[in-house]
């Protein structure tokens, strides 16, 4: 009987939390220098996010947790993937670094050096 | 609260209409006309239609986006062949 | 009690959007644009799922997982036109 009315109170904190994880996710696609810190931030962040915001409304409908983990393993699958061929797309198309990055190491890479990448 | 939802997003789909019209990039136009069907099938599911939403997202976001970009490939070939030079720039803006 | 909580998450995911849409605005370049679209749809899933909550039907979960299929195809088939033309 106590549990019944603590697991939606819990359910929506970690929601909240999840929440400022996609809000700082926006604030950094706005912010950030150029397309490659955006794409990072864009993909980390909100993957974090998501899981959190998903699971605290999986707590606070236990019936529905099935379909929710099932939801969060897709975003956790895909996001990855379609962060890297952005970031392939944009490196292939030539978009420059940001003012102040230290390293490309793919372009190390395609160039034959060996550096610190390894 | 779904009210606020609806008004949110229908706010967003006009500011995306809008840049759609008169962005000088074609294919920054078909990702705002994306962005459109994705918000719209938000709204659907707001109006108690999941059907129509899955639909609306298949169709909307998935197929037109890939048709247009197919398009887009083959006006920029012809245009190579034709013009007898590089094909023109449309990605950057 | 627990409805207020998921209304205030609720609308900090609805801020998160409006302020990712200024990104695909102003981005100087269709990557910049397609990386505002992808964060715009991952926490759009954020919100349809906080949606199904509030009106307490299961079935649009579902939706939720295809529109998540859906938008990571098509910022697949954006990236790969970006890199050599689809």
């Amino acid at each position: 009987m106590e549990l019944q009315s603590v697991l939606p109170v819990l359910g929506g904190l970690i929601s909240i939390v999840g929440a400022l994880f996609l809000l700082l996710a926006a604030v950094g696609i706005i912010r950030m220098p150029d397309v490659y810190n955006r794409m990072q931030t864009g993909t980390k962040a909100t993957t974090l996010g998501s899981i959190l915001f998903l699971l605290g409304i999986g707590i606070a409908e236990p019936s529905w947790l099935g379909k929710i983990v099932l939801l969060i393993l897709f975003i956790v699958f895909t996001n990855p993937i379609s962060s890297h061929v952005l970031a392939r797309a944009a490196h292939f198309r030539g978009i420059p670094l940001a003012e102040g990055s230290v390293r490309d190491c793919l372009a190390d890479d395609e160039a034959g050096e060996q550096g610190v990448c390894e | 609260m779904s009210i606020v939802i609806i008004g949110t997003f229908g706010a967003i789909m006009i500011a995306a209409a809008i840049f759609a019209i008169y962005s000088q990039n074609i294919l920054s136009a078909i990702i705002s006309a994306g962005v459109i069907s994705l918000l719209a099938s938000i709204i659907y599911i707001l109006l108690a239609a999941p059907d129509v939403a899955m639909t609306e997202a298949a169709i909307g976001s998935g197929l037109t986006t890939v048709v247009f970009l197919l398009a887009l490939r083959r006006i920029q070939v012809n245009q190579a062949e034709k013009e007898d030079g590089s094909a023109e720039e449309v990605i950057d803006d | 009690m627990a409805n207020l909580l998921f209304s205030v998450a609720l609308s900090i995911a609805l801020l998160a959007v409006v302020i990712s849409f200024f990104r695909l605005l102003i981005g100087p370049s269709a990557a910049d644009r397609t990386v505002a679209l992808d964060g715009m749809t991952i926490i759009s899933i954020s919100v349809i799922t906080a949606a199904a909550f509030f009106l307490g039907r299961v079935i649009y979960i579902d939706v939720a997982l295809v529109y998540a299929l859906i938008s990571f195809l098509g910022v697949i088939a954006i990236a790969r036109f970006i890199e050599r033309g689809l």
